[in-house]
């Protein structure tokens, strides 16, 4: 069945370019301006947009994005909140991709079934629970793909070849290759490393494969682009609310990163 | 058909736990980043060598008699008895140990473990400080590089035990974030964790985190059941009828019960900490103010909001400021095996000091939270009532909160001047009356 992110990925094959996905958290760093910055996402680039559900303890997080959930959650962002918020972007949008991404207690405390429904109907397209390993696909990701939801696994460098197909097996819409063990904001990958931990997922996986973790710049989004199905970038792009000195700021400051990065995975393959 | 009691404890199903996945019926798991699973297994396996490898069990034992100095006493506290005036009640004395608490029981086997996976880097999270302090004892003894992550606000109220944990060669991290206690060490030390899997054992403090460690963690701490078990038996010729422990995360509590879960005529009491009161919404009590929630790897009863985010504990003790419990203990809770109380930071303090009076121990602040409800219940039981107490450490690096708390509380009357000055230099003159100490603070006590 084609979906919001597999006709996204069959438009970019014919371009020959990789995806731009984005991170922002919702509501940060509240829900106006968080909004606004979402509904520009598209016309400034981004192929796809992964929407983190603020969560006080992201323990796969660096302090860059925990910083920008811990001003969610105190500008008052809940989860409803969040649907509330794809929902209104879904009003003018129908076709970018919006992925879920975040920790599994807001969900689980949400109830399963309701949050899945309540996705659903918003216009959600997938989501990315980071502590959510095979090992408990009955939790979720059963559930979400009988609800129509894609469930985006993550792979890892220490993600070994006995491992690799449990990894892949129940993942839908695309694979998230995680460039380095660490958190968020980390080290840079590299290229190289990368690229062959891709050639491994695609030998057992048909799917689109999307490389993140320490991705700040065009140019790097260039290197991982040649490559890669999709490149995402989120602490950069969180740093640019961080450093703002109004919300709007912010929200232009995501613009125009979003803009260049736009232009690095458009030169990727040139 | 729910089967009788008696028949539930005859098939040894109170310690038949945990599942192949990791799970206590609906409690447990191992809910982590991918990034983590595979050392998870890894751990898993070096975990199951463990338990029946004869060179290991040798080991850890000769490292139990004569580096901790097991096995600990079974003390008769003869005067509590009589100021209660009910229950006998014993101490079991893991406040004896080396380091003072119960916390190395654990980290000298999960060390051991970690030299079998041929990891030379250790880290841990510590609130009390307590299994900071025994981690580093062990990383020092086994000549491993050592990183602790301690709270700030933790830091503050345990500095000797920071010191001693420089001493011993470990670097200690303060983290920031959240309030700076517990469940903010252990997100840090998860981050270090993800980012150096390969080089780094992380060795958890307590009955939490991902499957296996409640249950390693269980299974290192049992030696302090078993002991009770076989002294009470040598010098009453039988079983305790309550066992009482407090409950951080819970596993010397953990250690003293598993022993003696499948003993039906063995009652257990968990006491946890209900800091300013559990009405107050500022406590420490997560099986009795909290519900079910995923955090740290393990499914269990959380502090949390509706919308399912953390909300931070509070407890006057360090070691039990942690919004969450061991998944077994979840488990126990909901079939009720275990009865699960809770008592105030007054209380706790009361017990404390009533304590060092009549018994000459000074208890850490943790174990006080025990005392505290057996002084609620010992009166009423009968004379040939046996309760053991897990005294799981000593008191000495809570000799700062507990002078603040009595200042803060205006009780300084009850306090001993020396203890007061050594702590807090100068507090004693400046002291206000209680009334506007009460005001300046903002405290509603
Ligand atoms: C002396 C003592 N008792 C109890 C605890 C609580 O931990 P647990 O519930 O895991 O035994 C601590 C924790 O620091 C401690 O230092």
């Amino acid at each position: 069945m084609a979906t919001r992110i597999s006709r996204r990925f069959e438009a970019l094959k014919e371009e020959n370019r990789a995806a731009l996905v984005t991170f922002t958290i919702a509501g940060d760093p509240n829900y106006e301006a968080s909004l606004a910055t979402l509904r520009g996402l598209p016309e400034a680039g981004a192929d796809i947009i992964e929407l983190g559900m603020p969560f006080t303890d992201p323990m796969a997080d660096g302090p860059a994005i925990q910083k920008a959930g811990q001003r969610a959650l105190r500008a008052g962002q809940n989860q409803r909140k969040t649907l509330q918020m794809v929902r209104e972007f879904r009003q003018h949008d129908q076709d970018t991709p919006i992925v879920l991404m975040g920790y599994y207690n807001p969900i689980y405390r949400y109830g399963v079934e309701a949050f899945l429904k309540d996705a659903s109907e918003a216009g959600i397209d997938g989501l990315i629970v980071v502590d959510l390993p095979p090992e408990h696909d009955r939790e979720l990701c059963s559930p979400a793909m009988a609800a129509g939801l894609d469930f985006v696994r993550l792979a890892t460098p220490t993600t070994d070849e006995r491992r690799l197909p449990r990894v892949l097996e129940n993942s839908s819409g695309f694979i998230y290759y995680v460039s380095v063990a660490g958190v968020t904001g980390g080290r840079a990958p590299t290229p190289d490393e990368v690229e062959h931990a891709i050639g491994r997922i695609r030998e057992k996986s048909r799917l689109p494969v999307a490389v993140g973790f320490g991705i700040r710049s065009a140019d790097q989004a260039a290197a991982i682009g040649r490559f890669a199905d999709a490149v995402v970038v989120g602490s950069a792009l969180v740093d640019c609310i961080d450093k703002a000195d109004s919300s709007d700021a912010g929200t232009r400051a995501v613009h125009e990163l979003t803009r260049e990065l736009a232009g690095g995975v458009r030169s990727a393959r040139g | 058909m729910s089967s009788t009691l008696a028949e539930q404890f005859t098939k040894g199903r109170f310690t038949a736990g945990p599942d192949a996945d990791g799970f206590y019926g609906d409690f447990g798991g191992r809910f982590v980043a991918e990034t983590l699973m595979p050392l998870i297994l890894e751990l898993e396996q070096a975990w199951e060598w463990s338990r029946t490898d004869e060179n290991f069990r040798r080991e850890l034992a000769e490292y139990q008699r004569d580096f901790i100095g097991r096995a600990t006493p079974l003390y008769y506290a003869e005067r509590l008895t009589e100021a209660f005036g009910g229950a006998k009640i014993y101490f079991k004395r893991e406040d004896l140990n080396h380091t003072g608490a119960h916390k190395i029981n654990n980290c000298i086997g999960q060390i051991l473990l970690a030299r079998k996976m041929g990891k030379k880097r250790i880290i841990a999270e510590t609130g009390a400080g307590m299994h900071g302090v025994a981690t580093a004892t062990v990383a020092a003894r086994f000549g491993m590089d050592c990183v602790i992550y301690m709270g700030a606000t933790d830091i503050e109220r345990q500095q000797p035990n920071v010191f001693r944990m420089k001493l011993l060669g470990a670097e200690v991290i303060p983290v920031e974030s959240g309030t700076g206690t517990l469940k903010d060490a252990m997100n840090e030390a998860l981050r270090d964790w993800v980012t150096n899997v390969d080089s780094t054992f992380y060795l958890i403090g307590t009955v939490a985190g991902p499957h296996p460690y409640p249950a390693l963690v269980r299974d290192f701490q049992s030696v302090i059941g078993r002991e009770t078990r076989a002294q009470m038996l040598e010098r009453e010729g039988r079983l305790p009828d309550t066992l009482m422990a407090c409950i951080g995360g819970g596993s010397n509590a953990m250690g003293l019960f598993h022993p003696m879960l499948d003993d039906e005529s063995v009652q257990m009491i968990g006491v946890e900490a209900a800091g300013h009161g559990i009405e107050t919404g500022e406590h420490a009590a997560s099986l009795n103010g909290g519900q079910p929630g995923v955090l740290h790897g393990n499914r269990t009863f959380l502090l949390q909001s509706d919308d399912g985010q953390i909300i931070d504990a509070h407890s006057v003790s360090a070691g039990l400021d942690y919004p969450g419990i061991g998944p077994e203990h979840a488990w126990l809770h909901v079939q009720k095996r275990v009865n699960y109380v809770a008592v105030t930071d007054r209380e706790a303090i009361e017990a404390f000091k009533l304590c060092c009076e009549l018994e000459g121990i000074i208890p850490a602040l943790e174990s006080a939270h025990s005392l505290a409800h057996l002084a609620k219940i010992a009166g009423d039981l009968p004379h040939d009532h046996i309760v053991v107490l897990n005294m799981s450490g000593r008191g000495d690096k809570d000799m700062a909160s507990v002078a603040n708390w009595l200042e803060e509380h205006g009780d300084t009357d009850k306090l001993p001047d020396t203890t007061v000055a050594a702590a807090e230099p100068g507090s004693v003159d400046d002291m206000q009356p209680p009334h506007d100490v009460a005001k300046k603070t903002g405290e509603s006590e």
